[in-house]
């Protein structure tokens, strides 16, 4: 018995010191504690502040964009109709009044315009379809105000969920997106103070538009060396796009305008390694993309494959045999930047660049007044309930605030190992949490005075107390635990954190109440003198 | 020390005063979100204005936020704002207005209002320089025409003040004072500014030590989606919670805990209705504690009347009940009690902001505890007769003689 006891002991004491390790770290002098506490228990927005950025959205893009796919589609539906035509176009931009999108269609034999005319009303309901003054096979294609505004509220809404999720799988807790002004397309994007600003910077920021492209010819030197070898103009439906620096400098590589598959058709991109140990990304395809690879791929085996990453290549490869739904990112990348890259490109590309327009510092939410009345409130809960548990249980109380205080420390140090962000209501939670973990001392306490009622001996009616209370304490935790593996499943944001702090609770709870106040039970019951009363 | 001895009240035969309070608080509270057309979400969920103000010297926020207070400015969060040393603050209001512009007016006279009654130093009669518009300043140069122009004629003199003004505000507007100046001295390097301009705007004007830099709209912080999400994801949680006691008790058992956590979480906010009180981020991780924390509560009860179900095989199901909330009812008692004393604490102590969440946990302790006792066990016996897989109601509703084997 005593042995088991020591052993138990021994190791409720690595817990407790690894669990205050975890909090303070191996502090040299007092100052260095702080620092070490300050840097593991992070403080949120209410309580400590962060930093506020403006970004604008440049949303003008997401329609250049639209209007592109819109100009391919219109050809490739031309050819299937058998409309002939002489030139589609874009309309150069320059005139400044709407409708600024604008498609020329020129030459259209005058029997088809009627089928013109149907295929625009069928297919391109959000364009307005009208003859070009002074032309008479001339025709002009014209986004809709409505439809263009359309699309720029998409793409705002479409950033903020993208960088929503990025934030979120960085693990930057109760960030706090949204619209900000009004019709200028700017998003506020507020964050705790994190460790590296200009990393997380970068990755809210980055476009991570994936494409991977045909190359047509290349690499050239010089972006005047690729032009000249095409006598200045290069074909049509080809761009020409910056490579990575080579030995000889720069690379030019002339690829297909359109992508055979974009960041879009990803259903995952992983963090990994190549045969040589460098540090690459690991992408899956979704079916449909899987399926439009795999016949590119097998069509154009020989060619040169262009993986493309915001309008520059990163990789160009030698299509070996027909690709359907995995491959991968090199180029020379740190293990960092692949771990980010993985990250932007699960949450998506942003639907347009993004322009940051200020950022600055912000002080807590919380007044210096409401952070001291919130850390009363909390102390006085504490020491309310650790008091009231002495006095109603005498000596089993000292054993529950033991457990208590435990219980504290573990959840402390597991929310800095979680990288958890302590906001004021966070805080209460704690404070709850412990309210609730008292309820455990309290069932076994209580159950443990039923069996002595029944006239059972100290030793039994301990063994006998927490024996029933166990099999309540398991049903309610885990009953808990499973709603908070919802929670954090399906939750975002500040639901996942709340999932969090509930979960490790409950489980230091367990910990200390079920096992912890077992083992000083135990000691106190050999310590006792035969036939003494228990002080419960 | 003891509270309780051994209790013998007769809960299941007082139920139906309860069931009748519970089913009054909930209708209550619903025609009042109802009427209400739906509950009042705060800034989190609507969004709001943002004020950028920046001071002379560093002000002081706590001061502010009192003073915002007394004047019923709605929901304002202060926040330093930039580098400490530009003295700038960030208020956020809440504000329920129909059209962006007037929100922004208002906010913006909301703050200059409440910042002029702490910080004015001004004189009867004269208006704030550091918040005045180009039209004001220009307006008061053309009265009193400090350059002698009224005799170029009145179109020429407006426009050559007006522009002067412009030049004044932009002067005032641009770093390093950007927003603030001190004295009207400073002025004086501005082109086209001479003594009596000067002269003039002192008598017209006072100097406030801060100046309202600009006013923005800003969306909600969470989502329609995100409050969708929230609601769906707590369903999906008590789904789970059901299946849970479903497979360790019986399929009655799950079924009254969910139902008994739900009414605790419509009353709560149907409380929230009635008073008016505003539901943010904070006051909906409040109502996931309470979810939690009822549950809680109801599965102590259900386990005791689990455990006296297996051991007492002749006897009927309401007199098993009293005797298991009987059982419990020390432990109920003290652990809500206990939480309860923790809630209050942060509802006396905790301050404004967090009142709205402290409020919830005190309401929802109060409600959750009276459910497991008053509610949950009565919708129990209400299942166990019509649910199958339950091992009570396959004994006559008296005494049984003959043996029933419990379920193991």
């Amino acid at each position: 018995m005593e042995m088991k006891i020591k052993g138990r002991a021994i190791f409720i004491g690595i817990v407790l010191v690894a669990s205050l390790l975890g909090i303070i770290g191996f502090p040299k002098n007092f100052q260095e504690l702080k620092n070490n506490v300050r840097n593991r228990i992070r403080l949120g927005l209410d309580l400590k502040g962060g930093t506020h950025s403006v970004l604008q959205v440049q949303v003008e893009e997401a329609v250049n964009i639209t209007a592109d796919q819109t100009l391919e589609r219109l050809k490739d539906e031309l050819k299937a109709k058998s409309i002939p035509y002489a030139d589609v176009a874009k309309a150069d931009d320059t005139q400044v009044q709407p409708p600024k999108h604008r498609i020329l269609i020129k030459g259209v034999p005058q029997e088809r315009v009627s089928d013109l005319q149907t295929l625009a009303n069928e297919q391109f309901s959000d364009w307005d379809l009208s003859r070009v003054p002074g032309d008479v096979t001339g025709w002009m294609l014209a986004l809709k105000t409505t439809a263009a505004a359309n699309i720029r509220n998409q793409a705002l809404l479409q950033a903020q969920n993208t960088i929503r999720n990025r934030v979120d799988q960085l693990g930057v807790a109760e960030p706090y997106i949204s619209e900000y002004g009004q019709g200028d397309f700017e998003l506020v994007v507020v964050l705790p103070s994190v460790d590296d600003p200009n990393r997380v910077r970068d990755i809210i920021q980055s476009t991570a538009l994936l494409e991977l492209k045909l190359v047509q010819d290349g690499p050239y030197s010089s972006r005047e060396s690729a032009l000249a070898a095409h006598g200045g103009v290069l074909p049509p439906d080809t761009q020409l796009l910056p490579g990575p620096l080579g030995q000889s400098g720069e690379t030019w590589y002339v690829t297909n305008r359109v992508a055979a598959v974009t960041g879009r058709d990803l259903s995952g991109a992983e963090p990994s390694h190549d045969e040589t140990g460098r540090p690459d990304v690991n992408f899956t395809l979704a079916r449909d993309g899987a399926a439009r690879f795999g016949r590119v791929t097998s069509a154009n085996v020989g060619k040169l494959l262009a993986v493309v990453l915001d309008n520059r290549v990163y990789e160009a490869a030698t299509i070996q045999t027909e690709i359907t739904d995995r491959g991968r990112i090199t180029g020379g990348f740190t293990p960092q930047k692949v771990q980010d890259l993985a990250l932007v490109l699960r949450s998506g590309a942003l639907p347009a660049t993004i322009k940051p327009l200020s950022d600055e510092v912000v002080g807590p939410s919380l007044g210096a007044d409401s952070i001291r009345h919130g850390v009363v409130a909390c102390i006085v809960g504490f020491v309310a309930i650790m008091a009231f548990m002495l006095i109603y249980y005498r000596g089993a109380g000292v054993n529950a605030d033991l457990a208590l205080v435990l219980n504290l420390i573990i959840l402390m140090a597991a929310l800095g190992y979680f990288d958890a962000v302590l906001t004021l209501p966070g805080i209460a939670g704690v404070i709850l949490t412990v309210g609730m973990g008292v309820d455990s001392n309290v069932l076994i306490f209580e159950r443990i005075r039923e069996e002595l009622r029944l006239g059972k001996a100290v030793g039994a009616a301990v063994a006998g107390g927490f024996e029933h209370a166990f099999v309540t304490i398991i049903d309610t935790h885990v009953t808990t635990i499973v709603s908070a593996a919802i929670l954090f499943t399906f939750g975002t944001g500040p639901i996942r954190g709340f999932a969090v702090t509930l979960t490790i609770g409950l489980l230091a709870n367990l910990f200390t109440s079920v096992f912890v106040s077992r083992v000083i039970f135990d000691y106190v019951l050999t310590r006792r003198e035969k036939g003494a009363e228990l002080s419960i | 020390m003891e509270f309780f001895h051994e209790p013998k009240i007769d809960w299941m035969g007082i139920k139906w005063y309860f069931i009748a309070l519970s089913l009054a608080l909930a209708i209550t509270g619903l025609i009042s979100m109802v009427f209400k057309k739906g509950l009042a979400y705060g800034i989190d969920f609507r969004g709001g204005t943002v004020v950028y103000v920046k001071f002379s010297k560093a002000p002081n926020l706590d001061a502010i936020r009192r003073e915002l207070d007394r004047q019923n400015v709605p929901g304002a969060t202060i926040q330093g704002y930039g580098a400490p040393s530009d003295h700038e603050v960030m208020i956020a209001l809440d504000l329920r207005t129909t059209t962006s512009s007037e929100a922004l007016d208002q906010g913006r006279g909301a703050i200059a209002n409440s910042l002029s009654s702490l910080f004015a130093q001004g004189e009867a009669g004269k208006l704030d320089f550091n918040n005045s518009s180009p039209q004001t300043v220009s307006d008061h140069l053309v009265a009193a025409d400090p350059m002698g122009l009224s005799s170029k004629g009145f179109d020429t003199a407006t426009k050559a003040y007006r522009d002067l003004a412009d030049a004044i505000i932009n002067f005032r507007n641009s770093p390093p004072r950007s927003g603030l100046i001190a004295d009207f001295q400073e002025l004086s390097s501005v082109p086209g500014v001479n003594a009596g301009v000067i002269a003039t705007l002192r008598s017209d004007f006072y100097l406030s030590s801060f100046a309202v830099k600009h006013t923005v709209i800003v969306g909600p912080k969470v989502g329609k989606d995100l409050r969708q999400q929230a609601l769906y994801v707590t369903l999906a949680g008590l789904g789970a919670m059901l299946i849970y006691i479903w497979f360790r008790f019986e399929l009655s058992y799950g079924v009254a805990a969910v139902v008994a956590t739900f009414h605790d979480v419509i009353i709560t906010l149907g409380f929230f209705s009635l008073l008016n009180k505003e539901i943010t981020l904070t006051v909906i991780a409040a109502l996931l504690t309470l979810v939690g924390y009822s549950m809680n509560d109801t599965i102590v009860v259900f386990d005791r009347i689990r455990e006296n179900v297996r051991l007492s095989k002749r006897e009927d199901f309401v007199g098993l009940i009293n005797r298991s909330i009987n059982q419990t009812l020390s432990r109920t008692i003290l652990t809500s009690g206990l939480t309860f004393l923790a809630v209050l604490s942060l509802f006396l102590f905790g301050g404004e902001v967090i009142h709205g969440f402290s409020f919830a946990l005190v309401v929802g302790v109060i409600i959750g505890t009276y459910s497991s006792i008053f509610i949950a066990s009565p919708i129990l016996v209400f299942f166990q007769k019509r649910l199958p897989g339950s091992v009570m109601a396959a004994r006559p509703k008296s005494y049984a003689r003959e043996a029933v084997p419990a379920r193991r």
